[in-house]
């Protein structure tokens, strides 16, 4: 691992305060995700891919976008992993890149229609958006 | 008994009837929700990253505004409950976020977690108890089949929410029995209706409902109650063959506060 992904992996490993070592690696977190099916990489592969340093392809992948934030992998995970968290500190370490935003204002009005509540424009925003 | 009570954006605009009959319901029950002045939107989303501090403020905000009042700060919409709780959990257990909130907000005693978050639903059950509401029921829901639909931000995650057992809930069913139903239990009523990723995959949280509301027609539920409009709107987007309505507005059914709205 060169200099920079090693910063890189240490500041997803601490924005996220997960300990991705204490994984047995039982897949369950992945067992249970409900957007399993829409991910390339899942819950259970982001946490050893972290451990490896293996980060571009996570932050390539449109599996980050694709977490509901549902936190069943944080609750189901029998060794208090919380997977979650990595895929939140994952996205947030592009996102937060100049001109990384995944969603943009002008992407919103073809999609309202009259019953969308703000709650899912607001969230979408906190998601994909800095 | 008062409390402070944060309704949120969307109660105000898309989900009236979960404000207005939570209101109604709440007075018959002996409480008077306090409209925070001034409070802002929650985000929508609790962000768990250790260095957010800035997408805590507005959660901060509202908890100081109760902690001021004395009173417990009371939310409706499952969203805004998760991120509120979470955020004062944050305040309460992790120091350096606590620091840099107070830091930028300067307030005259720093703000540590102090105040006591409910969900509506919590405090009916904590603070008014069941047999109350059972008490003030004017129109039993007799014959219905009432099935709950928690999805996940009530429950999960039950580390910091402890609102009910997150794989086996009851609280919503207690709630559905004191008013006169029956409350049907059937799989997913736990699970995620896709969230806000209808808006940039409409079919992708469109499976996601589909699964949900054919689990709730299967088991023979008549309606299904939530607390939050997002799961609504995907529930109904996507087509339910079973109506969806506000746990509320059940409540005003049963509580006969409904046609006053
Ligand atoms: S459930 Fe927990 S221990 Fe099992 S693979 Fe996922 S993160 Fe690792
Ligand atoms: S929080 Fe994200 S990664 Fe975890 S189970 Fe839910 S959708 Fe999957």
């Amino acid at each position: 691992m060169d200099n920079k992904n090693s910063n890189l992996q240490a500041e997803i490993v601490r924005m996220s305060g997960v300990n991705p070592r204490k994984c047995m690696r039982c897949g369950k977190c992945s067992a249970t995700c409900p957007a399993y099916d829409e991910m390339e990489y899942h819950p259970h592969q982001f946490v050893y891919m972290v451990e490896n340093g293996e980060l571009e392809p996570l932050m390539k992948s449109k599996s980050i976008y694709k977490c509901l934030t549902c936190f069943a992998c944080v609750d189901r995970c029998p060794r208090g992993v919380e997977p979650a968290k990595l895929v939140e500190a994952v996205r947030l370490a592009v996102i937060r890149q100049q001109g990384k935003n995944h969603l943009k204002p002008e992407d919103i009005p073809p999609i309202v229609d009259e019953d969308l509540p703000q709650q899912a424009i607001v969230t979408a925003f906190r998601k994909y958006a800095k | 008994m008062k409390v402070s009570y944060f309704p949120g954006c969307t109660l105000k605009t898309h989900a009236k009837d979960l404000d207005t009959y939570a209101r109604k319901c709440a007075e018959i029950l002996g409480i008077t929700l306090e409209e925070i002045e001034e409070w802002q939107c929650c985000g929508g989303a609790f962000t768990t990253a250790k260095n957010e501090s800035a997408t805590k403020l507005s959660s901060v905000r509202a908890l100081k505004a109760a902690k001021d009042k004395g009173q417990a700060l009371v939310t409706v919409c499952s969203a805004c409950h998760n991120v509120i709780k979470q955020t004062n959990y944050t305040m309460a257990t992790d120091a350096e976020v606590r620091m840099k909130v107070n830091n930028y907000m300067a307030p005259e005693e720093p703000y540590a977690g102090e105040t006591q978050v409910y969900h509506y639903l919590e405090l009916i059950r904590d603070v008014v108890g069941f047999d109350k509401v059972r008490e003030k029921v004017v129109n039993p829901l007799k014959g219905q089949k009432i099935g709950a639909y928690y999805g996940c931000l009530l429950l999960r995650p039950n580390s910091v929410m402890k609102m009910d057992d997150p794989e086996n809930p009851q609280i919503i069913e207690d709630l559905i029995r004191a008013l006169g139903a029956t409350p049907v239990v059937y799989p997913y009523r736990n699970e995620c209706c896709g969230g806000y990723t209808v808006i940039e995959d409409p079919e992708f949280a469109g499976r996601k409902s589909k699964i949900i509301t054919e689990s709730a027609k299967g088991h023979g539920v008549d309606r299904l109650v939530t607390a939050c409009p997002l799961c609504k709107y995907n529930l109904v987007k996507n087509g339910s063959e079973v109506p969806v309505v506000y746990f509320t507005e059940l409540m005003a059914e049963a509580l006969g506060v409904k046609e006053m709205a």
